[in-house]
């Protein structure tokens, strides 16, 4: 096969989305190599969960075209969904479910069943190390479990390509360490695509081989840590490489209605 | 089919397990219903004004209850979805490759077989109050389905307001407006022959009164349905699968 897309499991050409009249994705061309953990940075306002809602076809872009694995995102968004794991940064998990429940609802969505969907899911329970409180309601698991529970539900149709949204936020570093540890295994053991959003520049350092910053719809820089780090002189942090191609200091807080959101999502679990 | 039918089952049985573990909401709807039947009913089966046929008018109004506590309840089942929004569990089941009609008709069957629940409560207040309950095969059957299809239709006509409206503040606005009216405006406390020529046209467009006509040739002995129950039933049905071909076009949206 000479096709020269194989090595990339996600490609954009001018991706661009407007809201009315702002313009939320500016001619956004990114290429993403097979089996690399790729995180997208950016302020907020950048565009970076436009992209993500974009390739995992929950939006359609207003121009440009986006493929993943293969297969175009506005004509084939059934293949693309075949093929392709998310994981939102709200609490996708349903709480009033067990871990068990929360399971077969994806697997069977995904058109697993019988035998194989049994295997599959005993299998995402031990991946995420959630054996002995299976039969438990997720409202009773740590941040850490509810997060690894939802990559395990996302990755059950073992996906080319999975997609996370701030995957650590609001975990403590122990469980944050623990989904790195899961995310690291998928690349390894499945040389799964992972795209990564995130606000958190350990995270990047630690997982991502690559990384994109966008900065006001725009793709500001792409490359690896190393590289972007070394274009700034020796002694640059990432926090560098963020603040020089971004254009800002890192903003963690949201507008009102993701921080209305994130708070409904923890006062839930309580 | 038969992927659309496992989709339908994955999500209708996840909302059972749900509602098996938390069924008090399901329950606090079903005390409305005992009210209107204990009370309302209770006073205007004093009253002669209704013609009510050969029926009581308790006896009358029963089968019209058991229909307003199936659109009461499911006219609120849409919030669950905006709450689903707000988590994220939209996103979650929106980016698999399920039909997204299934997603909508799971919810559809599970609301169906939340109405039957309902509609034992609503026989047992019934049975209490000493409505003359009619216990045959067929026309228990026969209401079940109705009770069934018309938790399906309402529960989706909520769906849909909901992915149009996306917050709760505007849905139960609008979820409060919109039952009255639909209460009134159908057969459940009075017939269509009383009502004024402009009502009773509004009344025969309304999914409601179909299913009030069928629960009164079946549920009550004495009772009789104004339009043959094949009339009722093809009407529920088509207003179901309208519903549901504009819920499955609008729903996608709610996780944009």
């Amino acid at each position: 096969m000479a096709d020269p897309n194989d090595n990339n499991a996600i490609i954009t050409v001018d991706l661009t989305k407007h809201f009315d009249q702002v313009t939320a994705l500016d001619r956004l061309s990114l290429k993403v190599r097979s089996g690399l953990i790729f995180g997208l940075l950016g302020p907020n306002g950048a565009g970076k969960s436009t992209t993500i809602k974009i390739l995992t076809t929950l939006l359609d872009a207003s121009s440009g075209s986006a493929t993943i694995a293969g297969f175009d995102v506005a004509k084939s968004p059934i293949e693309v969904r075949r093929r392709i794991g998310y994981v939102p940064q709200l609490l996708s998990a349903d709480g009033a479910l067990t871990a068990i429940e929360n399971l077969n609802l994806s697997a069977r969505l995904y058109g697993l069943h019988g035998g194989e969907l049994k295997v599959r899911v005993s299998e995402a329970l031990s991946f995420s190390g959630l054996d002995t409180v299976a039969n438990k309601p997720v409202k009773t698991y740590s941040g850490g479990m509810i997060r690894r529970l939802e990559i395990a539900q996302a990755t059950l149709h073992y996906p080319e390509v999975l997609f996370l949204d701030e995957p650590t936020i609001g975990l403590d570093p122990v469980a944050r360490k623990t989904v790195w540890e899961r995310l690291k295994d998928l690349r390894r053991s499945r040389r799964t695509t992972i795209l990564i959003t995130t606000h958190d520049m350990e995270e990047v350092d630690v997982l991502c081989d690559e990384l994109a910053i966008l900065d006001r719809g725009r793709l500001a820089v792409t490359g690896s840590p190393g590289e972007l780090k070394s274009r700034l002189g020796a002694q640059a942090s990432l926090d560098d490489v963020f603040v020089h191609f971004s254009g800002s200091v890192m903003e963690r807080e949201g507008n009102y209605r993701q921080i209305r959101e994130n708070r409904s999502a923890i006062h839930r679990l309580e | 089919m038969l992927r659309f039918a496992r989709e339908s089952l994955a999500i209708a049985s996840a909302e059972m397990h749900k509602l098996v573990r938390d069924p008090t909401e399901m329950f606090s709807r079903a005390i409305q219903p005992v009210l209107w039947l204990a009370i309302f009913g209770q006073v205007f089966s004093r009253v002669r004004g209704i013609p009510t046929g050969n029926l009581n008018y308790l006896d009358y109004m029963a089968p019209g209850i058991l229909a307003q506590s199936i659109l009461f309840s499911a006219i609120f089942y849409g919030i669950a979805v905006i709450w689903e929004r707000d988590l994220g569990i939209v996103h979650k089941l929106l980016v698999t490759p399920a039909h997204r009609s299934a997603l909508i008709g799971g919810k559809a069957l599970a609301a169906g077989l939340r109405g039957l629940v309902q509609a034992i409560v609503v026989y047992g207040v019934a049975v209490i109050l000493k409505v003359n309950i009619r216990w045959e095969f067929l026309p228990i059957l026969t209401a079940a389905a109705g009770v069934f299809i018309g938790s399906g239709v309402f529960s989706t006509f909520s769906l849909l307001i909901a992915s149009i409206v996306k917050t709760r503040e505007r849905f139960m606005g609008i979820g409060q407006v919109l039952t009255m009216p639909l209460f009134f405006a159908s057969n459940a406390i009075y017939p269509l022959e009383l009502m004024p020529d402009w009502l009773k046209s509004i009344a025969i467009f309304n999914p409601l009164t179909y299913l009030v006509d069928v629960l009164r040739g079946s549920m009550i002995v004495g009772g009789v349905s104004t339009f043959p129950v094949i009339t009722s039933f093809g009407v529920m049905g088509l207003v179901f699968l309208i519903l549901l071909a504009l819920a499955s076009k609008i729903y996608p949206g709610l996780a944009r």
